[in-house]
């Protein structure tokens, strides 16, 4: 089975070429936010180092969100472009999964943290038995505290993970009671062989959808939806 | 961009997929050598914006998403063709909103990679004049043109397929976005251009005298925020005085100042260059007041009129693909690079 995934969810620009039990070409970029300009040119030079014939792909994988609303949408609407010339499914990886999977066999609490602005982060708690990945609890937007909180509960070592651990660290070593450390940054932010294989689960698994069907997953409605919202249960409330 | 070779396509036709999502719609179409549609396939989000009052873009931009991949297919279905029959890809990367416009080049960028077609960058308002060249076909450059839609009022002088002089443009606001400003105070809703159209026709555009602001300095220039502002003042002091105002009259005198003095500097224009053909587009070009007025002032003045029909004035898929056919043939193809420009500048390239 042979995959090409892309993550362009934060700053960081990755994309994957996978076949089976190998990993032919990964290329991932973390440097300024320009991912329009550069994504498609190293999506473009892996395929081009790897003799990559487009059509012997069986699906595209995306890290379907959460993350930046605009790079979200870079990278999903360039694979919706792929997959309809190439007639290809598209499959959509979570992307608090796909960051969980850079610590494949860890037994301990895997603790993704993505900077979500606004007080929150996009955040799941994970763990590997043997070769599986459990989601011990699921991928949303959520202020800090709640995610302590349930790590404490869990009472478990824990490992953090993402662009939210820089933001946090201060609340981190604060609040969190159970023995917890930082992954470094050989496997700390979005890889595209991490949505690759995670793909490859999903296909396997009749997880694909038609490239027309995909859209990201956002946790999220938008500014003007949420102060409409707010707008209507405040005056609802009066 | 860069300059690529033509010999293989010098004789048969050639296909171009226009691809447009900057604002509210997510087209696509398919156009044979410049001016023949095939298809023209137009998803419009307007309910959607209708409730807030204005095109929001993260929601916009949402909407682009979900409907790219159906709105491609439609087009390249109606038209009965394959991707691999397309010479080229066209597609909007400026000026527009940031976040639809990335939908639309990131789309179109995968497309084209993953089938090999190459890609033409195209500029929204160079669409929207193209869009008179699929109208008319015995159109040719040069000629002046109004463009005016709810984000752009500009007057060009098209001096060659892909060559554009900005004659003159607003200084604020665009005529459609003070079209949907007006709607909203007098309580027509959005959109405006339409809305406010129809109202005036049963409305006396004498009721009130609102200023034709003119631009000193710059005699091609317009600005639109003063009469905006009159308007407002005029709704504000009848109510100070508990008089009532007709918005009839108030949509009809309203649209006539803007019309007098769209169609004031594009008589100058007209005059200045010893114009034969004058053409308008974008979405404020289907104004019915607009059209009639223009098209008497060419007809005194012995010139020939161009305008698209309303389908080709609104956003739509087809005036890009149309830009894009010039461009190609001019030998410009976009790298994998290309970006979205929000306030990608006419001529630009």
């Amino acid at each position: 089975m042979k995959i090409l995934a892309v993550d362009s969810s934060g700053l960081v620009a990755s994309c994957a070429i996978a076949e089976d039990g190998v990993l032919c070409a990964e290329y991932t970029v973390s440097h300024k936010k320009t991912h329009s300009q550069t994504l498609m040119p190293m999506i473009a030079e892996i395929c081009r180092m790897t003799e990559l014939q487009m059509d012997t792909i069986d699906a595209i994988a995306v890290a379907g969100g959460p993350g930046s609303f605009t790079g979200l949408r870079i990278g999903s609407a360039a694979v919706k472009g792929m997959a309809e010339a190439l007639g290809k499914p598209v499959v959509s990886v979570p992307t608090v999964d796909a960051l969980a999977m850079n610590l494949f066999g860890c037994h301990d609490l895997i603790v993704p943290l993505m900077d979500a602005r606004r007080n929150e982060t996009y955040s799941g708690i994970y763990t590997f038995e043997g070769e599986e990945l459990r989601v011990l609890k699921e991928q949303s937007a959520v202020p800090l505290e709640i995610m302590i909180a349930a790590v404490n509960e869990m009472d478990k070592p824990a490992v953090f993970l993402g662009d939210g651990v820089p933001v946090f660290k201060k609340q981190l070593s604060e609040q969190v009671k159970v023995p917890f450390i930082f992954a470094p940054a050989s496997c700390n932010r979005q890889r595209a062989a991490c949505v690759a294989v995670l793909a490859m689960k999903y296909f396997a698994g009749g997880k694909a959808e038609d490239a027309a069907e995909h859209a990201p997953e956002y946790l999220r409605v938008s500014q003007a939806e949420r102060e409409k919202q707010m707008k209507c249960s405040g005056t609802a409330g009066v | 961009m860069a300059v690529g070779t033509m010999k293989e396509t010098e004789k048969k036709d050639i296909l171009i997929l226009g691809i447009e999502s900057s604002c509210d719609e997510t087209a696509a179409s398919v156009v044979r050598n410049g001016r023949e549609v095939l298809s023209n396939v137009i998803s419009s989000q307007i309910a959607t914006h209708t409730v807030y009052g204005g095109v929001v873009p993260e929601i916009a931009s949402r909407k682009h998403i979900e409907k790219i991949n159906q709105v491609v297919r439609e087009a390249l279905k109606e038209a009965s063709i394959g991707l691999k029959d397309l010479s080229a890809i066209g597609v909007t990367y400026g000026p527009g909103l940031v976040g639809p416009l990335l939908v639309g080049v990131s789309f179109a960028k995968g497309l084209s990679f993953a089938s090999s077609v190459p890609l033409v960058g195209v500029h929204h308002i160079e669409g929207h004049i193209a869009a008179n060249y699929i109208e008319n076909k015995e159109l040719e450059p040069p000629f002046p043109c109004l463009i005016v839609s709810g984000g752009h009022t500009h007057l060009v002088n098209v001096k060659d397929y892909g060559d554009f002089e900005i004659l003159g443009r607003t200084m604020d606001d665009a005529a459609g976005e003070a079209f949907d400003k007006v709607a909203r105070a007098i309580g027509l809703g959005y959109p405006g251009g339409p809305k406010i159209d129809a109202a005036a026709k049963a409305g006396d555009p004498e009721a009130i005298r609102f200023p034709r602001a003119k631009v000193t300095e710059h005699e091609y220039d317009f600005s639109f925020s003063g009469l905006k502002s009159a308007v407002l003042n005029y709704l504000n002091s009848c109510e100070m005085k508990n008089e009532t105002w007709v918005q009839a009259d108030v949509a009809a005198s309203f649209q006539a100042a803007v019309v007098d003095v769209l169609v004031e500097n594009s008589e100058k224009a007209i005059l200045s260059l010893k114009a034969k053909r004058f053409a308008i587009a974008g979405g404020v070009a289907s104004n019915s007041a607009l059209r009639e007025a223009i098209e008497a002032k060419c007809r005194a003045h012995g010139v020939e009129f161009y305008r698209p029909s309303p389908v080709l004035c609104t956003d739509n898929g087809a005036m890009i693909a149309s830009a894009a056919y010039y461009e190609y043939r001019n030998g410009i193809r976009a790298g994998l690079d290309l970006n979205a420009v929000p306030n990608l500048k006419l001529g630009e390239r």
